[in-house]
């Protein structure tokens, strides 16, 4: 029997959303990080963001919950920690989509360029500590409005 | 380099572990009591972390043991003698101050041995150490900034912060013993010597407290006992039980 191409497989995967950020996929995340067939073995490696992240059992969970309805029957997912996960990773796509949904993408300086509300410049830090590890708390001081902010890591 | 003996490597690696352990589960006892919603939120982000990483550190430390374990067993199957954190991460909570300082003074440890962890000789222990000390990164930032916050606040907060630090100091030095575990990793060029990375510490912990208008203790006597075995205090049976308390209950339970 032949075996759906990898690029079939990612395609499919590409239809994943983040568990807690569903706007934005497994794959704009930059997570998941290798697709291949091992002989009859298909593959799939992905490296956690944070390494407590409660997410990451989620979205192992997800992708093996697909790739079964897919028909894959010899599946390993493979977690691989280095190179460690990066926010440079994440696609420019995935940075437009963030903004749109409410959350600051990262950036180098280390912190939120514009409100992602009002697009406000005069912005304060809550808390480097947000709702999940990925984020940041701040709030603008423009429009008044608290915003979350994805950390670069 | 010298070949490492997996002796040496499993105290090393449970000791990193235990360390991460413990604290993690102390500082998530804050879950649901912090002052307020952001401390909270903070708090219990740390703890994530933390408990992340001894996921990685113990899963390790299981492989090296060789014996069919996982990091759930050595987490939660072990009794209160087999840990080997420093006694600093096992102390009661106290107020909301003295946690933020007690994390201060581990996260500026940890902040200094992971980046040297993160260039060793051992692919695994690089790659954890490299995943963490991004997470570490943000944690010292937070703890070093509230407790200068703290200390150079209120009277009242400023007193319980000064309070926090004489108690917790004597602590501190138990973080740079070394022992033949160490001589071992420094041979194979796992981990540095811990002692070598005391004057950076000393340094930055200097920093922050004369920002922060406390007094660092005179004085060089430390508590010791817990990275070694040798004794632990009475509070990490307390912290134990109530951390185990499920696999004691229902032993081999699984989510």
């Amino acid at each position: 029997m032949t075996h759906p191409s990898v690029e079939q497989v990612w395609e499919w995967l590409g239809t994943l959303p983040d568990p807690e950020i569903p706007v934005i996929t497994l794959i704009d995340l930059g997570i998941i990080r290798g697709v291949t067939w091992e002989g009859d073995t298909l593959v799939v490696t992905v490296t956690p963001t944070y390494s407590g992240c409660p997410a990451t059992s989620m979205i192992n969970m997800d992708i093996e919950a697909l790739l079964r309805e897919k028909g894959i029957e010899n599946l390993e997912l493979r977690r691989q920690l280095s190179p460690a996960w990066t926010t440079d990773w994440m696609t420019d796509e995935a940075r437009a989509k963030l903004e749109e949904y409410g959350i600051a993408p990262p950036q180098p300086a280390g912190g939120p360029s514009r409100c992602p509300r009002c697009g406000g410049t005069h912005l304060e830090k809550l808390s480097q500590f947000g709702s999940t590890p990925c984020k940041a708390q701040w709030r603008c001081q423009d429009c008044l409005e608290p915003f979350e902010y994805f950390k670069c890591i | 380099m010298a070949e490492v003996d997996n002796t040496a490597l499993l105290q090393f690696l449970l000791r990193t572990g235990d360390n991460t352990l413990i604290l993690g589960h102390r500082v998530s006892e804050w879950c649901g009591h912090a002052p307020i919603l952001e401390e909270d939120i903070a708090l219990a982000n740390t703890a994530l972390d933390l408990i992340g990483q001894t996921q990685l550190w113990l899963g390790y430390a299981a492989e090296v043991q060789g014996m069919g374990k996982s990091a759930d067993d050595l987490a939660f199957l072990r009794d209160v003698w087999d840990f080997r954190n420093v006694l600093l991460v096992e102390l009661p909570n106290g107020d909301f101050g003295q946690t933020l300082m007690r994390q201060f003074l581990f996260d500026a440890w940890h902040s200094i041995m992971l980046p040297r962890l993160a260039k060793g000789t051992d692919e695994r222990v690089r790659e954890i150490a490299q995943k963490a000390v991004k997470e570490v990164s943000y944690h010292v930032e937070r703890s070093a900034d509230t407790v200068v916050g703290l200390g150079d606040g209120t009277e009242e907060s400023h007193a319980r912060m000064q309070a926090a630090l004489d108690y917790l100091y004597p602590y501190v030095g138990e973080l740079f013993e070394s022992d033949e575990v160490d001589a071992a990793m420094v041979d194979a060029g796992i981990a540095p010597d811990p002692a070598s990375l005391r004057d950076e510490y000393d340094a930055l912990v200097g920093r922050v407290m004369e920002k922060a208008t406390l007094t660092v203790p005179d004085g060089s006597f430390a508590h010791k006992g817990g990275r070694t075995g040798r004794m632990h205090t009475e509070h990490l049976g307390h912290l134990v039980s109530s951390m185990q308390w499920l696999q004691r209950a229902y032993p081999g339970s699984e989510w």
